[in-house]
């Protein structure tokens, strides 16, 4: 039998895969990527206690963070290709540019 | 039975999946594995009962925004590798794994310690889409438009942020070519 545990800590494991990924890649692609992994983690949890509680408020939390993951996607690719024309590199690092 | 073979096989996959896209270094791989990942978490939506959340998980995700990130990807070099030198890797993987359990159990303490309500709770005999429906065009309808707002100004914000480079650069191909 799967409880809601079950789904939580899946959630948990998929939550802490998607950190690491933002904090260790160096790659401003990959940061996207753990991000989008971040969304879906949340996702999952908000669909899991909908069901189990009966109650359909989760399920349209996912929705709305979906259109949000959408739109982020859309303003930080466009903001990722002007740095990479700018800069010619998508580093992490090369986004400090007053050394700090 | 099922639903505990389904749960466990879906966990694998999307456990797996995700952790070729954190640890993997080439960025296509890492971008096919996410792909796959996104499809395999809405298996999750169809076992929970969120057929809508399962569709449109494969619509929107693996259909818009994994075609974007291909999209965005030719405009990189994609094969040569971003070096990463990464110091502390213990800490980071403390950290993040502590942390992240910590906001889990923050967010989900009050809802395991108290009994909590159902506001909307689901009708007998009517399907996940239409109830969906139900709440989304009438409790959440402000949200709903809201959300549309911001979609299209993103759209916007995309297209400005992209296209305006863009007309630069066949000119100067062009100049280039005409200096040859």
């Amino acid at each position: 039998m799967i409880t809601l545990t079950h789904y939580l800590t899946l959630t948990g494991i998929l939550f802490s895969l998607g950190i690491v990924g933002v904090l260790r890649r160096k790659n401003l692609l990959m940061l996207f990527f753990s991000t989008e992994i971040l969304l879906n983690a949340v996702n999952i949890g908000f669909a899991a206690v909908s069901k189990y509680y009966g109650d359909l408020s989760g399920q349209i939390f996912s929705f709305f963070i979906i259109a949000i993951a959408a739109s982020e996607v859309a303003v930080g690719l466009g903001l990722l290709v002007l740095w990479y024309k700018r800069s010619g590199t998508i580093d992490l690092d090369s986004l400090q540019m007053m050394k700090g | 039975m099922f639903e505990a073979i389904a749960f466990y096989t879906f966990s694998i996959l999307v456990i797996g999946m995700f952790g070729i896209v954190v640890f993997s270094k080439n960025a296509l791989y890492a971008m096919s594995a996410l792909a796959g990942g996104m499809i395999f978490i809405s298996g999750f939506f169809f076992l929970l009962d969120a057929d809508f959340l399962g569709v449109v998980q494969i619509v929107v995700y693996t259909g818009a925004v994994m075609a974007l990130y291909a999209f965005g990807m030719m405009f990189f070099d994609s094969t040569r590798d971003v070096k990463e030198n990464i110091k502390f890797k213990k800490i980071i993987y403390t950290l993040s794994v502590l942390s992240a359990i910590f906001t889990i159990f923050i967010l989900m303490a009050p809802i395991f310690s108290t009994k909590i309500e159902a506001i909307y709770p689901t009708l007998q005999g009517v399907g996940n889409v239409q109830m969906i429906g139900l709440i989304l065009f009438t409790k959440y309808l402000v949200p709903f438009e809201v959300a549309a707002i911001m979609l299209l100004a993103a759209m916007i914000a995309g297209i400005i942020l992209v296209k305006v480079k863009m007309e630069e650069t066949p000119t100067n191909i062009e100049v280039a070519r005409g200096e040859k």
